[in-house]
């Protein structure tokens, strides 16, 4: 952990809504360089919409996104695929490329931007896949991986073009306990060795809070909470409380809103 | 490799089954080489009475088609059809006395013009007028003269 | 009564921008196209799977339809004793109708369902999302090669199936019915016209390639991400096409052959 310097990604006073529904309503937010910064919340409160809007993907009603100095939405299309290339992003589903193989699918980015030669796209996908303990699988087909599989294919591909930043979308969700650990391990040992910066957004407090240096608590399209993982463990807000200790009923009702029960009930 | 050579030359054939089939329907089905493409010279012929005469109409010398009818006009002065004629430019040596007919293919069939060529030394040539011709034969007016021929036979015995 | 009437403005402004985001997808996948004569190997793949993949479906269709053709127009020709122009009439209604026009509703059961499937399931499993944020555009990469494929295919596919329908009304009457093989073959070629018949054939599947193709990757690419809203996208490009086809198919006969 360096000292804070220029953040890599700075929101300012971001709003998003899409239809009816408001899904950010002021939202700050640093990403350090070098640090593993993690998202949390609930499902639903937007942390993937998030991720899209970083990346560019979807356009905020106001606010500013600054990446590596940029602002991301004021960048023309050429500009803001030239910043795409430096941010990796892996997705929940690890949205492979169904119909070509594991090593086709590491090698596509390469293919796609490099224009190197295929006997050096070779080695390099080769070393990323060993990365992930895939070497073996390079001649599967997405569909014969299984989901903690595919995840780390997802990641030697996102990290083939050697990217500053990895966005991470709900690593660790549905994953057997093996993998998971896989994953977690993954995620730090890369941040550490390539001097990453990692972005993941997340609801898994436990495995998060292992690899995070620093974590944001978003609700109801806010800022709720901020602070170092072991600052977070023990926060008296009553929402981090709830949250981090996964209490049934707290600020976040356990109740969806509805009218009193009585009235429903002797209503007709 | 071997699978995307298989494919390569999997495609490959499908499109020259399309362009073999293609070809087929231009030479075989419609045959090319009577085709009238457009090109060769406009002669422009005036008749009394076109008929059931049309626009693509086939024009005929001796029964060989040599060119198509290319517009149709009527001249409110002189009350009379202006037909043009596209004749294809190989045919370049038809006489310009040259007689235009209008003719019926069989008894029902579609109407034509049909050139009988006359003696002169002057060829025809784009913008030429033909003088000579001979109108349409309506079946309603043959009908017509046939009954009022019988009937002034019947008065006059 | 004013809620009826807003109801019919949002329908109204649903419908325009509906077909306002089709006409500004089809012109980023034309812009597009020209970056695949760099890379020809995406475009072949692209014709495999739209044109390899249709022929049999459309051989099979086109032989019997002819062979169709050819019994009916026996039939009737032959109570007028024409049947020598039974040629003149399998050809003609192929090569300027049915050809493209049951090619075309052929290729949008068979092609253009798939293609709606695939680039829909793309959506929903988030492949497309993914090649955007490796800085790939899914509109140049992933439809503009389907795009350019279709529009090369259905052409081929219009003829074949109208060579083969010829072939099968040849069969039936000249080889089952006894018309006469001279006959058959020199009145088709005195009447059908290379110009007026033929090339109008391959302009109106052109159209209906391109029309075809077009519904089947908007439709794919502004699928719901479900699996729902990819099978109603898939049912949209099917009526959707078909509709397209036999309106357009009206108002190119009433261009080009109403004189």
């Amino acid at each position: 952990m360096t000292s804070v310097s220029k953040p890599l990604v700075k929101v300012r006073n971001l709003h998003f809504s899409r239809g009816d529904k408001v899904i950010f309503e002021g939202v700050d937010l640093d990403i350090q360089r070098g640090w593993i910064t993690a998202i949390m919340g609930p499902s639903g409160t937007g942390k993937t919409t998030l991720l899209k809007l970083i990346g560019g993907q979807l356009r905020p009603d106001s606010g500013t996104i600054e990446v590596d100095g940029m602002d991301v939405h004021r960048l023309g299309t050429r500009d803001l695929y030239q910043l795409r290339k430096r941010m990796g992003m892996l997705f929940q589903s690890g949205a492979l490329l169904t119909d070509i193989s594991v090593f086709d699918n590491v090698a596509y980015p390469l293919r796609e931007h490099t224009g190197l030669p295929e006997t050096m796209i070779h080695k390099l996908v080769l070393l990323k896949l060993e990365a992930v303990g895939l070497r073996g699988a390079r001649d599967l087909m997405p569909g014969a991986l299984s989901g903690g599989m595919a995840r780390r294919v997802a990641l030697a591909r996102a990290m083939a073009l050697d990217p500053m930043m990895i966005m991470y979308d709900e690593p660790f969700t549905g994953q057997d306990p093996i993998s998971l650990g896989v994953l977690v391990k993954l995620i730090g040992s890369l941040n550490d060795a390539s001097r990453l910066t990692s972005i993941v957004v997340s609801h898994d407090v436990g495995e998060t809070a292992q690899i995070a240096d620093y974590i944001y608590v978003i609700s109801r399209g806010k800022v709720v909470d901020q602070g170092m993982p072991e600052q977070m463990m023990t926060s008296d807000a009553p929402w981090t409380r709830q949250f981090m200790k996964g209490l049934p009923d707290g600020p976040a009702p356990f109740h969806y809103p509805a009218a009193e029960l009585e009235k429903d009930l002797m209503g007709h | 490799m071997s699978r995307s050579r298989s494919l390569e030359i999997l495609v490959g054939s499908f499109m020259a089954a399309g362009f073999v089939a293609l070809f087929f329907l231009a030479m075989q089905v419609s045959n090319l080489s009577s085709a009238s493409t457009g090109e060769g010279y406009l002669v422009a012929a005036r008749f009394d009475n076109i008929g059931s005469l049309k626009v693509r109409s086939p024009v005929t010398m001796a029964g060989v088609r040599v060119g198509r009818v290319h517009g149709i006009e009527y001249d409110s002065e002189t009350y009379e059809a202006v037909v043009s004629l596209r004749i294809e430019s190989r045919f370049d040596k038809i006489p310009d006395d040259s007689f235009a007919k209008i003719f019926t293919a069989g008894l029902l069939g579609e109407q034509y013009v049909g050139l009988d060529p006359g003696g002169s030394d002057l060829y025809l040539k784009e913008g030429d007028q033909i003088s000579l011709t001979q109108p349409a034969l309506v079946l309603e007016e043959i009908i017509g003269q046939f009954l009022f021929s019988k009937a002034q036979e019947g008065e006059s015995k | 009564m004013l809620d009826a009437l807003a109801r019919l403005g949002r329908i109204g402004i649903g419908i325009l921008g509906h077909i306002g985001r089709g006409h500004l997808l089809l012109l980023s996948i034309l812009g597009g196209i020209p970056a695949l004569f760099r890379r020809p190997r995406l475009l072949v793949d692209q014709i495999y799977a739209v044109g390899v993949l249709s022929m049999l479906i459309i051989a099979v269709s086109g032989t019997f339809v002819g062979m169709v053709l050819g019994l009916q127009g026996y039939y009737i020709l032959s109570q007028f004793g024409a049947e020598q122009t039974l040629g003149v009439m399998v050809a003609a209604s192929l090569v300027r109708e049915l050809g493209p026009v049951v090619a075309a509703l052929l290729f949008a059961g068979r092609a253009g369902s798939a293609l709606t499937a695939e680039i829909g399931l793309m959506g929903a499993t988030e492949q497309l999302s993914g090649l955007e944020m490796m800085a790939v555009n899914p509109v140049k990469r992933i439809l503009a090669p389907r795009f350019l494929a279709g529009l090369i295919s259905m052409p081929l596919l219009a003829a074949i199936f109208s060579a083969l329908g010829v072939m099968g009304g040849y069969f039936v009457g000249v080889g089952l019915l006894g018309v006469d093989d001279g006959a058959f073959w020199s009145q088709m070629q005195a009447k059908i016209d290379l110009h007026e018949d033929v090339y109008n054939g391959v302009i109106k599947s052109l159209v209906f390639g391109l029309v075809c193709t077009w519904i089947a990757l908007f439709q794919g690419y502004y699928a719901t991400p479900t699996s729902e809203g990819v099978s109603r996208a898939t049912t949209r490009t099917v009526v959707h096409s078909s509709l397209a086809v036999l309106g357009l198919d009206f108002i190119l006969t009433a261009l080009m052959f109403g004189d």
